[in-house]
């Protein structure tokens, strides 16, 4: 199997959640497509990793897991906070900045 | 196998970095150990003193520029220092904002509204955890533009937008707008993050190197696939672009500018500016210098599409905070004129024109904390009309502060604005010259308009009053407003010295 194929399988995940972020509506799961955005990018650095035959991409990776956790706990914390002030997730109903 | 090498750091380079981040963590321990009564005077005594350290040990060793340090993932070179010294002046002329704590929320956790936030607001309890905060994202600033690897940088993004998500949450009044703000800002900054790493993902299979060195030489020596490049600029850009507020990326920015708290607006809006241009400066004249055709003519396009777009819809804006949110959209795009240049004069006109601006965003957003009335921040420009007769002294300034983002002379902005456009001209972008000298034209109606509500409307009767500045905020503003005319009545001393540091070490 050619090792393209992964970042062929990246891509597509890259997209479905870049896709989810923008059609989604409610931040929990909009928040999740991001995660997967994430995780796409870390399966490409892995395969150039191996394709390059260096360690670095497999280096950066751990980074962005390590990075992607702190993102949890702040976006978390501004999700929950949302929630409960207006008993609702979803990213519709926060329009008081439109004008 | 690959034999282990033992990284060696360079302490004394880095200090200045590592010392914002000790700052931070004291921060972090005296809000677990110290009384609730003594939090708000020790932590901002701490954060300045942190600051003003940093800003000394990055004095002292302005000599030994030019080298790596920390296994070539930073690079302490004349323009890094130049953009750090400026973040750091801004970040200490901020903070006397964030002093005045009528600006935060007594307790971020209490909901709006609720029994527990009126028994916090009564017993006058004060969210300090913004000092620590801010210390965390002006270390990530002061790490981003030096970073001169792919993880540094990521992790730089990161570093100074998390805590900036957070801070943007912490409104004292209107807190679900604040809230609001604070979802979008993470919601899309976390978007183009992974945009960014995918870049960086991308990039990394095109150069087998994480370094700018190791991109730049596979630029010059040709022999990756070209898409991997393509697609590794135009991800990067997008995280970058973003967090400059360029068009198409700038939704998130008159939002988060309206909803934060207007102390954190100031902060942001000046020092992330500088921090991002930093970094985008750096890795397009280092990493991608020689591969400009593939960026440049879609740079071109974005920075004309936002010097337009900014200018004309902030005419439109009945909000004051808005209304500065879309100027400084405008000015992204007069910036990336400068990263278009790709010339030293370039160079030196970006870090010019990046200081003078922070400075002025400081100031100009110092007095829009001053206009209130009984429920707080009066925003609605409305409402500001006829504020030079009661407040002339504040009107003053905030005149000063537009007339600068407006570029008139004997002003920071002119001698930016002209050195900008003429350093854009010298590298044959004539349409940005063009473009630029309209759009400033433009915008220049709005700041003036504004002028003229101030001074020659009469007053409205609703109750808006400035009130009497407390003597933190009056520190930022007269520090601002002295640096801004200083640097427009003369500005050869800061010239010179930007034109003899400021260089990139290759």
């Amino acid at each position: 199997m050619s090792i393209n194929n992964y970042l062929y399988l990246s891509a597509i995940l890259f997209t479905i959640g870049a896709v989810g972020v923008v059609v989604r509506r409610n931040a929990i799961v909009v928040f999740m497509c991001v995660e997967l955005m994430l995780n796409a990018a870390n399966l490409t650095l892995v395969t150039f990793s191996r394709i390059n035959g260096t360690l670095d991409g497999q280096v950066v990776a751990f980074f962005t897991m390590v990075v992607a956790a702190c993102e949890v706990v702040v976006g978390l914390a501004i999700i929950v906070t949302i929630y409960r002030s207006r008993r609702s997730a979803s990213i519709d109903d926060a329009s008081l900045l439109k004008r | 196998m690959i034999n282990f090498v033992t990284p060696t750091l360079d302490y004394a380079l880095l200090a200045p970095i590592l010392i914002v981040l000790a700052g931070a963590l004291v921060g972090v321990l005296v809000e677990a150990f110290a009384p609730r009564n003594s939090r708000a005077a020790s932590q901002l005594f701490i954060t300045l003193a942190t600051l003003v350290l940093s800003l000394a040990s990055l004095i002292r060793v302005r000599g030994k520029s030019s080298t790596a340090a920390a296994m070539d993932s930073v690079s302490f070179d004349g323009a890094g220092m130049l953009l750090q010294a400026s973040i750091l002046i801004i970040a200490i002329i901020a903070v006397f904002l964030l002093a005045d704590q009528e600006n935060f929320t007594a307790l971020a956790a209490a909901l709006p509204g609720s029994d527990e936030e009126r028994t916090s607001l009564q017993q006058d309890l004060k969210v300090t955890e913004v000092y620590p905060l801010t210390l965390f994202a002006v270390a990530g600033m002061l790490l981003f533009p030096l970073a001169t690897d792919l993880i540094t940088l990521f992790v730089a993004l990161e570093m100074l937008s998390l805590p900036l998500y957070l801070l943007a949450g912490l409104s004292r009044r209107r807190r679900l707008m604040s809230q609001e703000a604070a979802l979008k800002y993470f919601l899309l900054g976390a978007f183009a993050s992974a945009f960014f790493l995918m870049g960086v993902a991308y990039l990394y299979g095109y150069s087998a190197s994480t370094t700018f060195a190791g991109i730049h030489a596979a630029v010059i020596g040709g022999a990756g696939n070209d898409i991997y490049l393509l697609l590794g600029i135009a991800f990067i850009s997008v995280g970058l672009l973003f967090k400059v507020g360029a068009v198409p990326f700038h939704a998130w920015s008159p939002d988060v500018y309206q909803g934060a708290p207007t102390a954190v607006t100031a902060f942001m809006a000046a020092a992330t500016k500088v921090a991002a241009f930093g970094a985008m400066l750096r890795i397009f004249y280092v990493s991608f210098a020689e591969a400009l055709w593939q960026w440049r003519p879609a740079l071109i396009a974005i920075a004309l599409v936002t010097m337009v777009f900014g200018s004309l819809v902030a005419i439109a804006q009945r909000d004051v905070k808005r209304m500065l949110a879309y100027s400084s959209i405008a000015h992204a795009g007069f910036l990336l004129s400068g990263v278009i240049a790709l010339n030293k004069s370039g160079l030196d006109a970006s870090i010019f024109y990046l200081f003078a601006y922070g400075v002025a965003t400081v100031g100009a957003f110092g007095v829009v904390t001053l206009v209130r009335d009984s429920a707080g921040e009066v925003t609605d420009l409305n409402r500001w009309s006829g504020l030079g007769k009661r407040s002339p002294w504040v009107a003053t300034a905030f005149s000063g502060f537009l007339l600068a983002f407006a570029g008139i002379p004997l002003t920071s902005g002119f001698i930016g604005k002209f050195s900008i456009f003429s350093a854009a001209y010298e590298s044959g972008s004539t349409a940005i010259l063009i473009t630029g000298v309209l759009s400033s034209a433009i915008a220049a109606f709005f700041y003036i308009r504004v002028i003229v509500l101030m001074f020659f409307k009469d007053p409205v009767e609703d109750g808006t009053s400035v009130v009497i500045p407390s003597i933190y905020t009056q520190i930022t503003i007269i520090v601002s407003a002295v640096v801004t005319f200083a640097l427009g009545i003369y500005p050869t001393p800061l010239i010179n010295f930007i034109q003899s540091t400021a260089s990139f070490l290759r």
